[in-house]
């Protein structure tokens, strides 16, 4: 596999710590490239073949393909099969799909849905990538006509999406904007291949379940000196055995350097028939590898899974799953304001921490030490207990902060209230199992 | 040895051969990249290109284990379920077919409890009754197992005598005749004896012990499982380490890895399910490798997903945003937090609401077999939704 370290590229650096990269030395210089904070023409030294020959030395195992002008998206670049062997880097795109035989109503809507599409979850906003432009009316005119309404109407990036050459041609003439031409095939890999190098676009390389096939495209168009092509096996909603396979494989040659097959994958969940069954393909394919989906369902039920999906999975693995325990303070709390509490466990003090934010709350926030559990594993685990919970309260002098002496714990942690009340002094109320439920209780608890 | 003049001339080196070389250094680090010209252009064309399949063999395995005893074995179980035995990742049918298709138990409680609306719909009529209870999941919804958990001995809930709970698990095993499993309160002082008490009572059915965990006593809990011929569910917090050092405790005991399934915990969606996901990936792939510590299939508490507020909550909290239907959100939460964790290397999982266990089953259906399919161009044509 491929994997290098900073010493591995500082060997071919100058090695004169001139610092003109910015960085203080050439080691740390080496560091950044391998982190992806820096690029290699950053060091003014690097020239010709050698600089070249450095760029493919530190270029990721899965090439990494931009498209879109405006907002562009970047989809591969990934240097690891399993996130947790370093961390993924690209989030999958996901692109929403709307067809050339749609009405103007139907389109439009569509198309404002993705550019407004926006949802924040703790702490970051996730949003949609792209509008994927299906030529069903199999008619250039036609498809131009739609790519050119679409384009007009948002500043996302656009695949363009038919299988007849001259519909990509038609919808080329109406898009500067860099969009993903989908697909070249065995049969039109030279004119697809063509118009990519024309209008400078990355392009898809399609063949239906035939990984040599797929290969020979992918070739074919190499050898016309393109370089941004991603990869379509073929998405068979009614055997996903076959995609998933497919998929394992093409990402798992990557690995082994194949400089063919390094290529994003497109995953096209939209192939399916029903909504649900779209969402566990889309969940699949995330799990699996996918760089870019197309995604049809837009209702929040079936989105709303996917996106969060994506947000785990290519969550960094090296963050810390805890934060530091203690007392924090949100607004302008003063003596009188509630005491809330809640753990250590990155994900559950960052929801809570959210909540009591958004709602523009005065409070306290006693952080327990539970080695970086949520409140139910680590009631359960005796992370947390009436005793751990005293000891925080002690420890973090909270009885000179607040003039009352009333904590409010997390409903799941409830089973400690009795216990921690008797053991404490403090009066203990069980706040809900929900921190979106914070508000609302402290108004009809908290005088 | 000047290091920068020896790096200078091995930088144009392809390949290294050592001879007579003693070397003295305690450890010798060689980083041999070479630096790769860039490549002479191709020829334009299509040309027919083979892919050949990346294929790795893995040294190790993992243990098969055995849930049920039928009348042959001295049981009353109409048939015995297996799990593990993979020779590769998941559904990596280019490479091996695994033997054993991963297993859903249904969990019933032995008290009525708060749950979902998407889920009590299914349940409400038959929450006082367990025997009841475990009868629907399995004739009307094809539990392969059922999981009674024995919360209401937990003496901060109703703390029910070892002498009732165990009278619930007979009741299950008369109402139904697929294997179980059997949970306790997570009381770490009453588990023990609960599990004891009701490892004695399903002797020769081959259950489930859920669980021994490092934070009661774990040696009880394996024992009553060795002593009556059960399998011991060994549970961990989302670490590793304490998975490899309580696994290492129980085979140290004698149980065998034929006798046991692991689990990491499982966070729910949008709450910490990377951190399952990549535990559980990890732990597949050593036991692949060929660590002797995780060789074992592994089991999560799937429906653990509706403490996700998406899942369980009517609508979001949040003024102005909305969730859609919460009939099909809910469903989906838990069946994309079993599909994933089945990605990464689950075998066993412990889920509750049946739409989510039917649509998780149709994509296991298909993973596992081979559906005919029609031309995946289809999609671009408007045929599709
Ligand atoms: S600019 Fe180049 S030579 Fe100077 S410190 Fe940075 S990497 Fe080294």
């Amino acid at each position: 596999m491929k994997r290098l370290g900073p010493l591995d590229l500082y060997r071919h650096l100058p090695k004169t710590n001139c610092g003109e990269c910015g960085e203080k030395t050439c080691m740390a210089f080496a560091s950044q490239i391998i982190e992806r904070t820096v690029k290699l023409t950053d060091c003014p030294y690097l020239k010709g073949s050698h600089l070249e020959a450095l760029i493919k030395m530190t270029s990721p195992a899965v090439r990494q393909v931009v498209f879109g002008k405006k907002s562009p998206v970047k989809i591969g670049g990934e240097d690891v099969l399993y996130r947790h062997e370093l961390t993924y880097f690209n989030e999958t795109a996901i692109a929403i799909d709307v067809d050339d035989r749609m009405t103007d109503d139907e389109l439009l809507e569509r198309v404002a849905y993705v550019t407004n599409f926006s949802h924040e979850r703790i702490g970051q906003e996730l949003t949609l990538q792209a509008v994927a432009i299906k030529n069903v009316s199999q008619d250039p005119a036609v498809f131009a006509e739609c790519v050119q309404k679409v384009a007009a109407k948002t500043d996302k990036a656009l695949i363009v999406c038919s299988f007849l050459p001259e519909s990509l041609e038609a919808a080329l003439s109406v898009c500067d904007d860099n969009p993903l031409l989908y697909a070249a095939t065995k049969d039109t890999w030279e004119q697809v291949g063509g118009l990519a190098m024309k209008y400078d676009c990355p392009v898809v390389a399609f063949a239906d379940n035939n990984l040599s096939e797929l290969k020979s495209v992918v070739h074919a168009l190499q050898s016309m000196g393109l370089k941004d092509i991603a990869v379509d096996p073929g998405i068979h909603p009614e055997n996903l055995s076959a995609t998933v396979n497919e998929f394992v494989e093409i990402r798992r040659v990557s690995m082994n350097e194949d400089d063919t097959m390094n290529c994003p994958i497109i995953g096209i969940p939209a192939a399916c028939t029903n909504p649900m069954e779209e969402v566990m393909s889309a969940a699949l394919m995330i799990d699996r590898f996918a760089d870019l989906l197309i995604f049809h369902t837009t209702d929040m039920y079936a989105v709303l899974p996917v996106i969060t999906l994506r947000q785990n999975i290519y969550t960094d693995p090296r963050r810390p799953v805890s934060v530091d325990a203690g007392l924090r303070t949100f607004g302008t709390p003063t003596k009188e304001s509630p005491l809330l509490a809640t753990t250590n466990f990155a994900l559950t003090y960052y929801t809570v921490a959210s909540d009591i934010e958004s709602s523009g709350l005065n409070a306290y926030l006693l952080v327990f030490d539970t080695e970086g559990l949520g409140v139910e594993a680590s009631v359960a685990g005796g992370q947390l207990d009436a005793y751990k919970a005293k000891e925080a309260i002690e420890k973090t002098q909270v009885k000179d902060v607040v003039s009352h002496k009333k904590i409010i714990i997390p409903g799941m942690a409830a089973r400690i209230s009795g216990e921690l009340e008797q053991i404490s002094g403090w009066e203990v109320l069980v706040g809900p199992r929900d921190s979106s439920g914070i508000p609302e209780f402290l108004n009809k608890r908290w005088n | 040895m000047d290091i920068e003049r020896l790096l200078k001339v091995l930088g144009d080196a392809e390949e290294l051969e050592l001879e007579n070389v003693d070397i003295l250094a305690e450890e010798l680090e060689l980083v041999m990249t070479s630096v790769p010209r860039p490549q002479l252009p191709v020829r334009v064309g299509y040309k027919d290109l083979s892919f050949e399949k990346p294929l790795e063999e893995f040294p190790g395995g993992v243990s098969v284990v055995r849930f049920g005893n039928t009348s042959q074995d001295g049981g009353t179980r109409s048939h015995s379920v297996f799990v593990g035995g993979e020779k590769t990742m998941p559904f990596y049918r280019f490479e091996a077919e695994n033997p054993y298709n991963p297993v859903v138990a249904f969990d019933v409680f032995d008290m009525p409890i708060g749950l979902a609306k998407p889920v009590k719909i299914h349940y409400q009529e038959v929450m006082e009754d367990p025997a009841e209870w475990a009868k629907l999941c399995v004739d009307k919804y094809g539990a392969d197992m059922v999981t009674i958990h024995l919360i209401s001995t937990d003496p901060t809930i109703k703390d029910t005598p070892v002498s009732e709970a165990v009278k619930t698990v007979e009741e299950v095993l008369q109402a139904v005749k697929v294997p179980i499993i059997i949970g306790g309160s997570g009381n770490p002082d009453k588990d023990p004896e609960v599990l004891e008490k009701a490892a004695e009572a399903a002797e020769g059915e081959r259950v489930m012990l859920n669980s021994a965990s490092l934070n009661l006593d774990y040696k009880r809990v394996a024992k009553a499982a060795m002593d009556y011929g059960h399998v011991v569910l060994s549970w961990t917090q989302l670490d590793i380490n304490d998975q490899k050092t309580l696994n290492r405790h129980l085979f140290g005991m004698g149980v065998q890895k034929e006798d046991m399934l692991i689990d990491p915990t499982t966070a729910a969606l949008g709450y910490g399910l990377e951190y399952s996901f990549s535990i559980m990936e990890r732990m597949r792939l050593a036991a692949l490798k060929g660590d002797k510590d995780l060789q074992c299939p592994i089991a999560s508490g799937t429906t653990n997903a509706w403490g996700a507020r998406e899942a369980w909550m009517k609508e979001s909290p949040v003024e102005g945003e909305t969730w859609g239907d919460r009939m099909k959100r809910g469903p989906l939460w838990e069946a994309v937090s079993a599909l994933s964790l089945a990605l990464a290397g689950c075998d066993m999982f412990m889920m509750m609401c049946p739409t989510s266990v039917a649509l998780f089953k149709e994509m296991i259906s298909q993973l596992t077999g081979d559906p005919d399919m029609r031309p995946a161009s289809t999609w671009l044509m408007g045929v599709g939704q």
